[in-house]
């Protein structure tokens, strides 16, 4: 019995580390194929505009959505000590360093992660991976790199976009709605945000998250069994795999860039 | 004419497509020597194989679902890759580890897959100017002039604009036939290039796959089941039953003619003999529970 719950408990633990080793192994080729799709940078536009622009709707509307409900949270709580000409600077600090990147990952895993995923595992299923090797093609090249590139430039971009409209959403409910003094809001928030350590540290964590959420959702494609079901089980596992790796990837990137007051 | 017969036909005193004559080393262009693989340790599929093909004719792969015909098209293609035994292409062992050695040989094949495998993003056009463009060099403008040739010779010219979802299953399989023979490989490996058509484009594609043949010089190997089509087509043609055995091999009118109670049952599609239509099982009556009355009789 206790045999049995040891062996079992080996045989687990082996699969892990061969899953870890295999996505290691499979992030190191991604690596050594991105000089490849740099040279092919058309490759890289087009997955720029499939995994971007398409996402950008859902980037907005959420972004103006955070925006608005951050804006209304803040001025609940500050106009109770008198200090309701900060909402523009803590709108904008709480945009720009956490929640523009982390709910801007959490969105591209569940928009434009699923969508790779299932369109890798499709082509696998389909063994359009095959006939491209067999065209002597090879298809980290031509077919992940591109979709890796272009998803590290996209994430920044959209990260960026998604802080940008929602401190004009926190700009309409704070300024126009609620009537805060609009020179208050714009000016503490020139003056106190730096331009490197809260913008910067920000579009190099949505940079990371790209890396992250990109890879995984390639892997999880490459790697899904050729059904119907197993690209179903890819799909749902870039979500939770990519959500997972990007809060605790936060969590630590935090504690490295803003550890300092 | 059982396993392993090495065919003697020559070579064709015929011209590659840089212009040169092709190398005439031997009659053979693959080989496999011994070998054994399985998807799974546990599973194999083809056990200690061993077989040869001839150059520039067209050979038939015949056998039952599951023997492994695909896995052999795969073996010489290089995505699997033989537990034991060596897979030889043109005097090449071929490693499927060695990625430079794959590319460069792939260049000298073609393959169409079972289901045609084509790229849903791309149209009927770019879809067979792929490897042209990855590979040739060419202008767009000769691009498009083969392209043209190509789809023309399958009958499917005037699709070329269209998406691939647009287009049936039988025109998918053309189509993926004309970006097969884009690049006039030395070999091309058909994976079931008559599922699905009608008779029509059956017999088609059928006098195509000789014809490329003729007119190129390069091998054909043809995996199928459709005894009728392989048979008025191939020069040689193979059987192989579970576990990649080799039950007979020779030209068509051989096995025709084959007094071979499983090459009789195969070719003609009789439902009994050596070849067993149901996967084993227990007797139904075991599955239905009924019970046996002699056991019954023994019991009381």
């Amino acid at each position: 019995m206790i045999t049995d719950a040891l062996a079992g408990l080996g045989a687990h633990s082996l699969r892990v580390l061969r899953t870890f080793g295999r996505a290691a192994l499979f992030f190191a080729d991604l690596l050594v194929h991105v000089p490849a799709a740099l040279r092919r940078f058309s490759l890289v536009v087009r997955q720029i505009h499939a995994i971007g622009n398409r996402s950008l709707l859902i980037i907005l509307a959420s972004g103006l959505a955070v925006g608005f409900v951050l804006a209304l949270q803040m001025y609940y709580a500050l106009v109770t000590y008198g200090a309701t000409e900060s909402l523009g600077l803590i709108v904008n600090l709480t945009l720009v360093r956490e929640l523009g990147p982390v709910v801007t990952a959490l969105l591209f895993a569940g928009r434009a992660g699923t969508s790779l995923t299932a369109e890798i595992g499709l082509m696998k299923a389909g063994e359009q991976l095959s006939a491209m090797e067999m065209m002597a093609v090879d298809p980290r090249s031509r077919v992940l790199a591109p979709r890796f590139v272009g998803g590290i430039i996209s994430m920044p971009l959209l990260a960026v976009l998604f802080s940008a409209i929602g401190i004009l959403g926190a700009w309409f409910v704070g300024v126009l709605l609620i009537g805060l003094d609009s020179g208050n809001f714009w000016s503490l928030m020139q003056s106190r945000v730096d331009v490197w350590r809260d913008v910067g540290n920000g579009v190099v964590k949505s940079f990371a998250f790209g890396i992250v959420c990109t890879a995984v959702a390639l892997y999880q494609g490459y790697e899904t069994q050729a059904t119907p079901e197993g690209v179903a089980y890819a799909t749902t596992r870039t979500v939770v795999v990519s959500s997972l790796s990007v809060l605790a990837l936060d969590f630590m990137l935090t504690a490295l860039m803003f550890s300092r007051p | 004419m059982r396993e392993s017969a090495a065919q003697k036909t020559p070579a064709p005193g015929r011209y590659g497509r840089h212009g040169l004559p092709r190398r005439l080393k031997h009659d053979t262009l693959i080989e496999l020597d011994h070998v054994t693989f399985g998807y799974e340790p546990s599973r194999t599929i083809l056990d200690d194989l061993s077989l040869r093909f001839a150059r520039g004719k067209v050979t038939a792969i015949l056998g039952g679902s599951g023997s492994g015909k695909t896995t052999l098209l795969r073996l010489i293609g290089g995505i699997a890759r033989a537990s034991k035994g060596s897979v030889t292409f043109d005097g090449e062992i071929i490693d499927a580890r060695d990625r430079s050695q794959l590319l460069r040989l792939r260049r000298r094949m073609g393959m169409l897959f079972q289901f045609g495998a084509l790229f849903t993003d791309l149209t009927v056009f770019d879809n067979v100017a792929f490897p042209l463009r990855e590979h040739s060099g060419l202008s767009e403008a000769m691009v498009r002039d083969i392209v043209l040739m190509k789809l023309h010779a399958v009958g499917l010219r005037g699709a070329a604009d269209l998406r691939i979802a647009e287009v049936s299953g039988g025109m998918s399989r053309r189509i993926a036939l004309a970006r097969a023979i884009a690049l006039d490989p030395d070999l091309i490996m058909y994976d079931e290039p008559f599922a699905g058509l009608d008779l029509i484009s059956m017999g088609v594609a059928a006098n195509l796959i000789r014809t490329l043949n003729g007119a190129t010089g390069a091998t054909s190997l043809v995996v199928s089941h459709d005894v009728p089509q392989c048979m008025a087509i191939s020069d040689h043609v193979i059987l192989m039953a579970t576990g990649g055995r080799i039950v007979a091999q020779g030209t068509p009118a051989e096995l025709m003619a084959s007094a071979d109670p499983e090459t009789r049952q195969f070719v003609r599609g009789e439902p009994d003999g050596p070849i067993k239509f149901h996967y084993p099982a227990r007797t139904l009556a075991e599955d239905y529970g009924l019970a046996e009355p002699a056991a019954e009789d023994a019991a009381a």
